[in-house]
Order: C-alpha cells, then structure tokens, then sequence
C-alpha cells in the first residue's frame, strides 16, 4: 500500500466503508426485529390459552410468586413448552443451515437427509422400548444421529463431492428410520395419539422442566461453538481448496461442525421429537430476509425459534383440534420441499 | 515493497491413493518474479500447487517456505504469505462482489470475525488494483468470464500475500479477457514485487508473461529457466511430444512455438 492514496483509492475506500456499514445496520434491524417478534409472541403464548392471565401475573409467576391458577397452569405448562419451543428452533434452525451451507444445497438439511430421523427414531426406542429416561435418550439420539451422519457422508463419499448423491442417500435413509420409528410407536399399545405424534412429526405437549434443561445445556455448548465457525464456513462455500488456501482447516473445521450440529439436532430432537421441516425451513428465509448482508448463521436461529413458537401457539389454539407444532410447521414446510425440487429440475440439478 | 519469500520443493513425491503423480521434483521458485509451468494434461501441475499451499500432504519430500516445511506451519500463518486461486473456485448463489473480496480476509480475521480498518483498506485497495471497484455491489453471478476472474484475483489479493498460485487463470476466457488478467497479474509483480506463479495451458502466453517457465512432463522437471531457453523445438518434442517451428515473437520478441500437425503444413521451401 502507498503512504498516499489517491482520490481514487479515498473513494473506494470510502464506497467499501459505506457499503459495510450498510449493510451491517441492515443485519442489525433484522436481528433486532426478530428478537422482538420471538419476545412478542413469547410473551403472548405465555398468558393466552384457555384462561387469559395478565401480564402482572405470568411475571409474578416467573419471580416464583404463588398465583392462584396461574402458578400451575403458567409455570408448570406453559413456561416450560414456551421456553422448550424456543430452545428447539433456535437449535433446529442452527444446525440446519450449517447443513445446507456446509454442503452448498439448501435440501441437505437434517430432517432431510435423515439426521433427525435417526435421532428420533433412537429416542423412542430409548423411551418407548428400554424405558429410559432423561440424559439417557439423549446420548442415544447424539449418538444415532452421528451414525446417520457418518452413514450418509459414507455410502455417498466418491472421490469426494457428494452433492445430490448425499440427498438422495440421506432421503433413502430417513425413510427407513421412519419405518423403525413407526414400529417401535407400534409395539408399544399403552402409548396414546400425542406422545406417538411427538416422535413422528415433533410436538411440545407435556413439556417438563428436566427435558428444558438438557436442550438448554446442548445450546449452550454447541451453538457458540458454531457460531464462532461462521468465518470459517464462509470460506468453505468457496469450494474446499480455496478455503484451504484462506488459511481454513477444512477438515477439522468440518468434523467440529458436524459434531455440533448433530448434537443441537439431537438434544432437541430428544425433547421435541423431529419437529418438521424447521431446519430445513430456518436458513432459506433468514437468507431471503437478511440478503446479502453477512453470515446467516444467527438470523437463521432466531427465525427456527420464531417458526416454533408460532406454530405451535397456532395448532394449540388456532383450529378446533389441538394439533402437535409439527404437524403445523410440516403443512408449511412441504409446499417449500416441492418448490425446490421443482427449482433443481429446471435448473439441471444443481441448487 | 512485499518481502521477498522463496518457495522450495525438495525430492518432492506427491500422488493420490497408490498412484504416483509427481515424483522426486526439484524445484525452486525465484521470488519477485513471474514463472509459469507447464507440461501436458495430467501431468501434475495442479497437484504441484496444491502440494506448494500446503493442501495435499507431501508422500516424501518437503515444501519449504524460507527454509520452513509448509505442510508443518499454522495454516493462518502460511495463508498470510501464501495465496492460491484454484483452477474452479465456486462463488455461492447471490454473492456480491465485495463480500466475496472480503472473504479473502479470512486468514486476517480472528474467532467471530470482527472486522477492522485494516479490512476495509485490503479491500478497497484489491477492488482498484483489479478495477472492479465499479462492480462492488453487483451479484458475482451477473458479471461476465473476464468480470468475474478479476473478481477472484481481487480475492486473492484481499489475502495480501507476497506469494500468489494461480491454477489456470485464462481458462475459459476469451483472448481480450486472457490478456487482461495476465497483463493485471504483471501489473502486481512490477508494482509490488509479489511473486506469482501460474500453471498455463498456453505455451506463447506462458513464454510471453513468464520471466522464468518450467517445464513438467512424466513427474519431474524437464526444463526449467528463461522462457527463451524453455521453449526450444526439442523441449517441445519431448515435453508434449509434438513437432513445432519456434520463432522469434514480432511482437515481444519472446519465443513463439507453431505446432506442426499433420494437416495444413505448406511444403516447405
């Protein structure tokens, strides 16, 4: 670089100045909008429901007051669910656009290429089969979905690139978890409607505060862990050798991702069952919200966690029904599935 | 001006699975200038960069930057001296043009990547070397062959190393684009000493923007020096295995090889 720059390179300087700062206050509107709604509707799930209770109430509940009605309905059905809900997006939406952006295709998500069947259908043979409970599902669900992940990379690892194979393989895979999670829901007769529906499509009902607990832990671990990757994941959109060339890691940076984000799928999974579609669905729109304007890591959390909690506030209390949070985010994620196939087909394969 | 970094290979092997693809090579790169290698397809000249920035692990020998094995260096450390743009980097769907540049800031950048004054200038200073600063806000999708290779080496540049790999640069592009980017690759080495290497296809282009060519064939450095001592009618012969006429260039006065096919050839005098 010269001492003196030119009024030329003062311009550019200047233009690349502007546009960051653009569009770093773009990033920031959309984050601080999404954090608003997720409160909002946060909030509303909180004190709507069959009986309305104030504001002053749910917040006396949360500062351990005892509120006659609202203690037990508030603080032992309603918190732990709501918390549970945004928990699971933020999770589901985590890991599945570091999917989809590890493996450049928007259908290699998770709950696509059998991540989270696996998981689920591990956590309800750990439930329903060997009567397990608590940490014990979740390292079976940590470790199913693993074996899925290895699996998948491993029956479509040729020579490298995997691409379209990996989906196909991982759609194949899926199915036949399903079919295991279906058997298992099967043998066991003493099991009602909501609980099989947990592990088939995802559902919130009967939330309890050590199921919370143990999704919350994984959050913790695993999200920083991605999110501190999001540079490095960047580069890896270039293609692997140009990473390599930035200085990136490519190998290790793959595994410690892989890693963390099975485990945000697992842990979830392990409390909220499979909800549909929510990896899947997370990162797409945060891209188409925030644009061009930095990592989509985080937007696609927070919109994971906003599409939990309204769908499922929506099937508690919208239809006449009570319907599980994935039977919901399922009618609106499979319309999207198609769309994208039908997006490769004209495109000629490629995402 | 840049330091000046040299770039050894010693007995270098390099393969892929049980086959064998670079065997034994000697090479040294000299610093602040420009060599171009060449050789026939599959001859290993991609794998020879790939080895040279550290992506592919040596099977015997070793590379040496200043006298240190870059296959034992931090990763971040050898991407601060040493950039390579592959032969068919992917630029995501819908990328711009700066926050593609501002990708090769990566090795700068430390956890959650913050980003600096110092980041900014790399980039402002990458886009007007490469003049694509008039493209900064465009879709990298929308440009053009030529639009989009400058893009890449503004890339590369955002690094800011001394040393700069290119894998087939001019590949797909048109003759006014071929020229351009080795024209702006010359214009880097002249006006701040970076030291460049690029594997070409084209034997005239490589003569012509090259001040030192290296020629591979079977695994090894055939030849090696001042392009007008490379490019010879037997270098040709034996390198590529075709008969050819090399003349002077009238227009740089650097060698410049005709092939000799079996068709075409007026009988000669």
């Amino acid at each position: 670089m010269t001492a003196l720059a030119t009024p030329q390179e003062q311009s550019t300087l200047e233009l690349v100045r502007s546009g960051r700062a653009r569009r770093a206050s773009r990033r920031r509107l959309v984050l601080v909008i999404l954090v608003a709604l997720i409160v909002a509707v946060f909030a509303v799930s909180l004190m709507v429901g069959q009986t309305f209770y104030t504001p002053a109430q749910v917040l006396g509940v949360i500062f351990g007051q005892d509120v006659p009605g609202a203690t037990f309905t508030v603080g032992r059905l309603r918190l732990p669910r709501a918390i549970l809900a945004v928990i699971a997006g933020l999770s589901f939406g985590l890991a599945g656009v570091t999917f989809q952006t590890m493996l450049r295709n928007p259908l290699a998500s998770p709950d696509i290429i059998g991540i989270s069947a696996g998981a689920s259908a591990a956590a309800s043979f750990a439930i329903v089969t060997l009567s397990l409970s608590g940490a014990a599902v979740s390292i079976f669900a940590i470790v199913a979905g693993l074996g899925v992940a290895l699996l998948v990379y491993g029956l479509s690892y040729k020579g490298g690139a995997a691409g379209t194979r990996l989906i196909l393989v991982g759609i194949g895979i899926a199915a036949m978890l399903d079919s295991l999670t279906n058997y298992v829901l099967s043998r066991a007769g003493q099991w009602d409607l909501q609980e099989a529906l947990r592990w088939l499509t995802g559902s919130l009902n009967g939330t309890t505060w050590p199921q919370v607990l143990t999704a919350l832990i994984a959050l913790v671990i695993f999200a920083p862990l991605l999110l501190s990757r999001s540079g490095q994941l960047g580069a890896m959109q270039l293609g692997d050798d140009t990473a390599g060339a930035l200085g990136v890691r490519v190998e290790r940076t793959r595994l410690i991702v892989i890693i963390s984000a099975v485990g945000l799928i697992a842990f979830a999974t392990a409390a909220a069952g499979p909800i549909a579609f929510v990896a899947f669905l997370s990162g797409p729109i945060a891209a188409r919200i925030v644009g061009p304007n930095g990592s989509v890591l985080l937007p696609a959390s927070l919109v994971g966690a906003l599409l939990v909690l309204v769908a499922d506030f929506t099937g508690q209390y919208a239809f006449g029904t009570r319907f599980p949070v994935g039977v919901v985010t399922g009618v609106l994620g499979a319309p999207y599935l198609i769309y994208l196939i039908i997006r490769t087909n004209r495109a000629g394969g490629s995402l | 001006m840049t330091e000046s970094h040299e770039l050894v290979a010693k007995k270098l092997t390099l393969g892929y699975g049980d086959r064998t693809v670079i065997d034994g090579l000697d090479l040294r790169l000299p610093p602040g200038q420009i060599t171009a290698i060449v050789g026939p397809n599959a001859c290993g000249k991609s794998t020879l960069l790939r080895s040279m920035s550290r992506l592919l692990a040596p099977k015997g020998g070793q590379v040496l930057l200043d006298g240190k094995s870059v296959h034992r260096m931090p990763a971040k450390e050898l991407a601060r001296t040493l950039g390579l743009l592959p032969q068919s980097p992917i630029a995501p769907e819908g990328i711009t043009v700066t926050d593609l540049v501002g990708r090769g800031r990566q090795p700068h950048q430390g956890l959650f990547s913050r980003w600096s004054r110092a980041d900014d200038v790399a980039v402002a200073d990458a886009l007007d070397a490469t003049q694509t600063a008039a493209l900064a806000d465009r879709s990298v999708d929308e440009l053009s062959g030529g639009q989009r290779q400058r893009v890449w080496i503004a890339m590369a540049l955002a690094q800011q190393t001394d040393l700069l790999l290119l894998d087939e640069p001019t590949t797909f592009l048109d003759v006014s684009h071929q020229i351009e980017v080795l024209d702006l690759l010359t214009d880097l080495n002249r006006t701040r000493g970076t030291t460049i290497v690029m594997v070409l296809h084209d034997l005239n282009l490589a003569a012509r923007y090259s001040d030192h060519l290296i020629a591979i064939a079977d695994g090894t450095v055939h030849a090696e020096g001042d392009p007008s001592a490379v490019l010879t009618e037997d270098i040709v012969r034996t390198v590529f295995g075709i008969d050819s006429r090399v003349i002077p260039d009238p227009i740089t006065g650097k060698p410049l090889m005709l092939p000799i096919g079996r068709h075409h050839v007026i009988a000669e005098a």
